[in-house]
């Protein structure tokens, strides 16, 4: 059969397992004696190992496993964590990525072998080994303290439930046969963690492992049951095989989310035919397992106790109850309430028309489903949310590794990971982020010579806080470091020929380090291999702006640098302001609308042949929508009051000149097509009501 | 049936007027075919649309065959109809024309392949060939000129 329907499941879950050992490693790193991370980064390379085993990624399986050596050393306490350690961990972490990423892509491991990273670290192993252990030797004891793991030692006899199994006359007959031609016998008993998902899943590995290594001649629960998922955490088999044992466990073992199995020799007795009987037995099988249980009990003196420990702490009370589904499905919902919602506003505007023929029923109904369309929206967007977190916890190791590049001291602080975005904008947000975090680091903070030279904190700091504001949500990359040097930027932008003199005297602090997001502009006088070749903060902003947000920069010089990102929440559907224009209608998102303001024509004055107006101490200039929009007007008339949308932009604002208001309501955003070109203005179009099509316009870009 | 049996690779064409010439529009790439509708204008695009209408919850924008051909301007009538067509894998676009009139089935054999046309050689680039059926002559429109600037 072939394994390719839980390659999902594997991709999935060796991003979750690289990500702990990327968290734990860095743990390890200012915790060396930290007992439970070495457990935990243990537990994982493990899991890594069996999983990439199973799925027949070899080259992936033989790293993990020399990785996993080197962790079951330290856990033994026969090594201690150097940083020369940790990097080449770090490195091997790198090399396994790269691994899941040809796998992703083409569903093959690719052909590199790593060499280099393997000698490393057996390198590791030889110095730091006290008494000379060949790899296999350490691989089968962690196989045993595996075993171990949960239970005390006194009740692995209970945990032998294969002993308790009904034998049929003709199973005894073929394990007696069996074991006339030379062949083993063995009763095995299964344990899959109790956090397990697909326990049919894990259970079917089982089984095509064993497959592999010899034949099963009972199950219980039914092979059958056991694919419908209709037993509890544990099975038991009977097999045949010419195999040792250990090889057999192995196999087994290898499969993950297994917390343990049970595999003894078993040999039918003669009268065994009844359950009873079975019992008697246990004793004599025991004693024909000494190899198993003298690894068992050997090391369960050193590493039972710690294990113990380990496995209570990830046996969490809490069972996550979750169900993993294909966004692509999650996308179809979304369309489907988008189509809700437009029949909803179609039924809505039609109820309106008819204003005398409508009883008060009809118009309670209408309230009612308005309502429910609204919650719909907002639990399906819920079901997209997903925590930033799932982005940002790569950083830790970046900012890591940074410091390490340049020289550097410096620590990464986040605050707001659980803030939660729409996936789509999840996807698209890690790279600006990483850019502007490297930004950070490379331009923002001095060396910790300047620093200390300033008086300074000779560790920087660098911030990433997250949280949401209204319907958007705000992320801020900070740092303590020199500040954006304005008279610098000027300087290189006359350089470069992006400005004139002149224009550099005009141009306010705001406008100078919006250069910065011009393409190809770097104020580094090193390119260095980190940053500043250019390629970054103009990348940044057009991404964000992409996705329907914006970047601010806020920076004080010697102080330090912070970069405001503001999102969107969702992507698909939002409210906006109806307006009209001459006999055109428009949208305008509201989340971009300050006011609304009624304004005498009186009001507003020319400045710089531009027209502005004055409200409540603020210089807005205006914007004519009909002439932005191309719209010919007859009579060049002038009404006495003006109506405008202010509109803001960070903290710059403008207003909007209509003609009149229709109202708020919810849109759901819709692209315009293939072949027509959409002017930048417009972010997509949306459907009324009443079926006719109104253009969305993006406010950023007017102000 | 019969057709099957005939070694002649034919094509089905959708006939449409733009003033008193007719295209053909190769039946594969159609979806549709509707009545004029409300549209909505497009401020600052491409001078051949007219705008974008709504098609069941779908947003289609919709071009002027006549200014694409660099004709004289569309004059809207009852006859008018937009021509929905699916060039690529979800994504449509309108053409309208002046009037349908009919489906034709043309064989390889009654289509004559032209590399330039008398006199308009703007419009030209649009057509592939140029069908005879019956006694009229049809331009038969290359779909991926249409749909490239």
């Amino acid at each position: 059969m072939d394994l390719s329907q839980y390659l999902e499941i594997f991709i999935d879950e060796t991003k979750e397992h690289l990500q702990t050992l990327n968290d734990q490693v860095l743990i390890m790193e200012q915790d060396p004696e930290n007992v439970d991370t070495v457990n935990e980064i243990f537990r994982a390379a493990h899991s890594l190992k069996g999983m990439a085993g199973t799925m027949g990624f070899k080259r992936m399986q033989r790293l993990t496993h020399d990785l996993e050596n080197v962790f079951s050393e330290i856990r033994n306490g026969k090594m201690s964590v150097t940083p020369d350690i940790v990097d080449i961990v770090f490195k091997c972490l790198d090399a396994l990525e790269g691994y899941l990423t040809n796998i992703q892509d083409s569903a093959d491991e690719g052909t590199e072998d790593n060499e280099e990273i393997i000698e490393l670290l057996n390198a590791i192993l030889s110095g730091g080994v006290k008494q000379p252990e060949i790899p296999e030797d350490s691989e089968e004891q962690t196989e045993a303290a595996k075993e171990v793991s949960a239970p005390a030692p006194a009740e692995g006899e209970d945990k032998r439930k294969f002993l308790q199994l009904p034998l049929a006359d003709f199973e005894v007959n073929a394990m007696k046969e069996a074991i006339g031609n030379g062949l083993n016998v063995y009763g095995v008993t299964v344990y899959i963690q109790e956090t397990c998902i697909l326990k049919a899943a894990r259970a079917f590995l089982v089984f095509k492992g064993i497959e592999s290594v010899g034949e099963i001649i009972k199950s219980e629960p039914s092979v059958q049951d056991i694919e419908d998922e209709k037993f509890d955490f544990d099975f038991s088999i009977f097999i045949i095989s010419e195999k040792p044992a250990e090889q057999v466990q192995k196999v087994i073992a290898n499969v993950s989310e297994i917390k343990e199995v049970v595999l003894e020799p078993y040999a039918p007795n003669e009268s065994t035919e009844t359950v009873t009987s079975v019992v008697s037995d246990q004793q004599e099988t025991k004693q024909e397992t000494p190899v198993t249980e003298s690894t068992k009990t050997e090391d369960a003196k050193t590493a039972a106790p710690e294990k113990k420990k380990a496995s209570d702490t990830k046996k969490k009370p809490v069972v996550n109850r979750s169900v993993r589904v294909d966004i692509e499905k999650l996308d179809d919902l979304m369309n489907l309430v988008s189509e809700l919602i437009i029949a909803k506003n179609g039924l809505v505007s039609a109820s309106d028309n008819e204003a005398g023929s409508q009883t008060q029923q009809f118009n309670e109904q209408i309230e009612y489903l308005e309502r429910i369309t609204t919650n719909l929206h907002e639990s399906v967007m819920k079901v997209r949310m997903v925590p930033i977190e799932s982005v940002v916890n790569r950083f830790p190791r970046m900012i890591r590794d940074l410091a390490k590049k340049l020289n550097k001291e410096m620590e990464l602080i986040m605050t707001g990971e659980e803030t939660e975005l729409d996936r789509t904008v999840i996807d698209e947000i890690g790279d600006p982020l990483m850019h502007m975090l490297r930004n950070a680091a490379d331009h923002g903070l001095e060396s910790t010579l300047d620093r200390i030279k300033l008086g300074k904190p000779q560790v920087g700091t660098i911030r990433l806080n997250a949280y949401q504001d209204g319907n958007n949500v705000t992320i801020e990359v900070s740092d303590d470091g020199a500040g954006i040097n304005v008279e610098k930027v000027k300087a290189s932008a006359i350089k470069k020929g992006t400005i004139t003199e002149e224009q550099a005297e005009m141009m306010s602090d705001k406008e100078a380090i919006d250069l910065l997001f011009q393409p190809a502009f770097s104020t580094a006088e090193k390119v260095s291999d980190v940053s500043g070749r250019g390629v970054g903060l103009d990348v940044v902003k057009s991404k964000i702006e992409g996705l329907g947000g914006d970047v601010e920069v806020n920076t004080v010089l010697g102080e330090g640098t912070t970069f405001i990102v503001r999102l969107p929440l969702t992507l698909a559907i939002i409210q906006a302001l109806m307006v009209e224009v001459a006999d055109e209608k428009y949208a305008i998102p509201l989340n971009s609308i300050v006011t609304v303001e009624d304004i005498p024509a009186s009001d507003v004055k020319l400045v710089q042949n531009k027209e502005v107006i004055n409200l409540r101490g603020m210089v807005i200039p205006l914007v004519r929508l009909n002439q932005v929009l191309d719209i010919e007007k007859d009579e060049e008339e002038e009404s006495e009051n003006l109506v405008a949308v202010i509109v803001k932009k960070g903290d710059k604002q403008a207003g909007l000149v209509i003609d009149n208001l229709i109202g708020q309501q919810e849109i759901v955003i819709k692209p315009l097509g293939k072949y027509i070109y959409i002017h930048k203005m417009f972010s997509g179009a949306t459907i009324l009501g009443d079926g006719e099509v109104a253009l969305i316009i993006d406010a950023n870009t007017l102000v | 049936m019969a057709e099957l049996e005939n070694s002649v690779e034919t094509k089905q064409y959708i006939v449409a007027k733009l003033g008193c010439e007719q295209y053909g529009i190769d039946i594969a790439y159609v979806d549709n075919i509707v009545r004029m509708q409300k549209l909505t204008r497009v401020p600052k695009t491409q001078s051949y649309f007219l705008g974008v209408i709504n098609l069941r919850g779908e947003i289609i924008p919709v071009m002027s065959m006549r200014r694409k051909l660099e004709m004289d301007k569309e004059e809207i009538t009852n006859m008018t109809r937009i021509i929905i067509i699916k060039p690529e894998q979800n994504a449509l676009l309108g053409l309208l024309v002046d009037e349908v009139r009919e489906v034709v089935t043309l064989s390889d054999e009654d289509v004559e392949k032209v590399s330039y046309d008398n006199g308009k050689e703007d419009a030209n680039f649009f057509v592939t060939g140029v069908g005879k059926y019956k006694d009229t002559l049809i331009s038969i429109v290359n779909i991926n000129e249409i749909i490239s600037d």
